[in-house]
């Protein structure tokens, strides 16, 4: 068996670097697959296809964290359009105010320092 | 469970652990040690019958192991399955078939936790999701808080429903001189507590507390001839449905439905027949959640079902004891469901005994809303 040359999470990485949001598909489920694995967890295949998203997507479900001494934030799941689902948050919009099926579009947010890029999501009507 | 026979094995005794802030210095072994001391002396067997070790707690990579060290045995059989707080249902039955195997003839299922004392980052080692940790949720309150967010916006379920559930918990823990909290608890002042994840105030969370204990299982033929009543394993049922809450595939589902038919079948009861229902309330929709997924109510009737319903004065006796969120949470409260369970079934329960306590069923929960076990468990009159 030849090793992996790259991590899954290390192609979901760059490509965020690159400010794309990608997934898997599964060829043999024939449906998308998250969080980026090496096996399929609908059929067991290792045919994983790499994918990049249109970036649209629903909110599923949402919480406002409350820190004891920081503001408020934001934390919800996505349905993105291609049908995976994935934890983010919402921005600008004050966090209460993040409904259940308001339509996001990804951006990347870039944190700095050693942590990596990662997705958060914006109202459709205010990108 | 297929493969395990109904009633062929029962609780046959039963200890807390100190609960609530135990004395400086005490380890999750010693916590252990002393559940298994109580509850052998419960039911009047000693360590040199033990012969099946299991355990699980948050604090201790092998905690089997040191468990077995220190109470100075070699069992024949080990088990150490963890699933977080439903470890010890899934432990009931791996005792079961152990058992009735003949690898083991009496097994003791222990737990221990500090995470009071040291503080809950101590107690247990931060796993990093790169898929989830970026976004800073509150673990484990901001997983059910969003699934809460969704049976919110199916079932129109409200905050004050929510907080239906602390309040009967908490009027519970009045009639249980073990539990943590003392004071009474009204709708409003769930509603008005510190927030910590939206729906979630720190009322609709379980207590961060210590604690732990042991229970001790044997054959039914054994188990006649021991101290008191056994509380005869009559169902078990298990269902793992994700890991992490971005993977679970219906928020306002949870494997309690698959596991409760399990183990209803294999008890050949309903829950029409389950007299004290002891449910793990880590939040407070998981009372909700799991009263309709074992088929108390409809699903999405949850809310309305908890009002006034499931305190000591409603028609349905749930978490008798106050519950992780008003007696004790130690992070895997599990092991304190089966034992509240066998208590009401033995009727040594006092205030808050429940009347005619025939059939007793202790759901656990792990990780979030992950991993769900379903113990039924009877008297002598259900076999």
């Amino acid at each position: 068996m030849p090793a992996d040359v790259q991590s899954p999470l290390r192609v979901y990485l760059d490509h965020l670097e690159r400010g794309e949001l990608a997934y898997q598909f599964s060829l043999a489920a024939g449906r998308p697959v998250f969080f980026p694995r090496v096996l399929c967890p609908f059929t067991g295949s290792d045919r994983l296809e790499w994918r990049v998203s249109a970036g649209i997507g629903t909110v599923h479900a949402t919480t406002v964290v409350h820190p004891v001494e920081d503001p408020p934030y934001n934390v919800a799941l996505i349905d993105c359009d291609e049908g995976f689902r994935m934890m983010s948050r919402v921005e600008e919009v004050a966090p209460d105010m993040v409904r259940i099926g308001l339509r996001v579009r990804f951006r990347v947010h870039r944190p700095g320092g050693d942590e990596p890029p990662y997705p958060v999501f914006v109202p459709v009507e205010a990108a | 469970m297929d493969g395990l026979e109904r009633g062929n094995a029962a609780i046959v005794g039963v200890a807390e652990s100190d609960l609530g802030q135990v004395a400086d210095g005490l380890s999750v072994i010693d916590l252990m040690a002393q559940g298994t001391k109580r509850a052998l002396d419960d039911c009047g067997l000693s360590l040199k019958d033990v012969d099946g070790l299991f355990s699980a707690t948050a604090q201790s990579r092998l905690s089997v192991l040191a468990l077995a060290e220190y109470l100075g045995i070699n069992p024949a059989f080990l088990g150490s399955t963890i699933v977080g707080g439903s470890s010890f249902e899934y432990h009931v039955a791996h005792a079961m078939a152990a058992i009735a195997l003949g690898l083991c003839s009496v097994a003791v299922i222990a737990y221990g936790s500090t995470q009071r004392s040291i503080g809950r980052k101590q107690a247990s080692v931060r796993e990093i999701n790169p898929y989830e940790t970026p976004f800073k949720p509150f673990m484990p309150a901001s997983a059910y808080a969003l699934a809460a967010s969704r049976h919110m916006h199916e079932f129109g379920t409200t905050r004050e429903q929510l907080a239906a559930v602390a309040v009967a918990a908490r009027e519970w823990a009045l009639l249980n001189p073990a539990a943590w909290e003392k004071k009474p608890l009204t709708i409003d002042g769930v509603l008005s507590s510190r927030m910590v994840s939206y729906p979630f105030t720190v009322r609709d969370c379980c207590l961060v507390t210590d604690g732990g204990g042991a229970i001790v299982v044997t054959s039914a033929e054994r188990a006649r001839s021991l101290k008191k009543p056994p509380a005869y394993v009559l169902g078990f049922g298990q269902s793992v449905t994700h890991a992490s809450i971005s993977n679970m595939p219906d928020l306002t589902v949870t494997g309690a439905l698959a596991a409760g038919k399990a183990a209803y079948q294999m008890a050949k009861l309903g829950p029409a027949d389950v007299d004290a229902v002891e449910l793990y309330d880590a939040f407070t929709i998981n009372t909700i959640l799991f009263l309709e997924d074992l088929g108390f109510c409809k699903k999405g009737e949850g809310g309305a079902f908890v009002e006034g319903r499931i305190g000591p004065s409603g028609r349905l006796a749930v978490n008798t004891n106050g519950g992780g969120l008003s007696y004790c949470h130690p992070g895997m409260y599990g092991l304190l469901l089966l034992i509240e369970a066998v208590r009401q079934l033995r009727g040594e329960c006092g205030a808050r005994q429940v009347k005619d306590c025939e059939v007793a069923l202790a759901h656990g929960n792990g990780g979030v809303l992950s991993s769900q076990g379903t113990v039924i468990l009877g008297t002598e009159a259900t076999l």
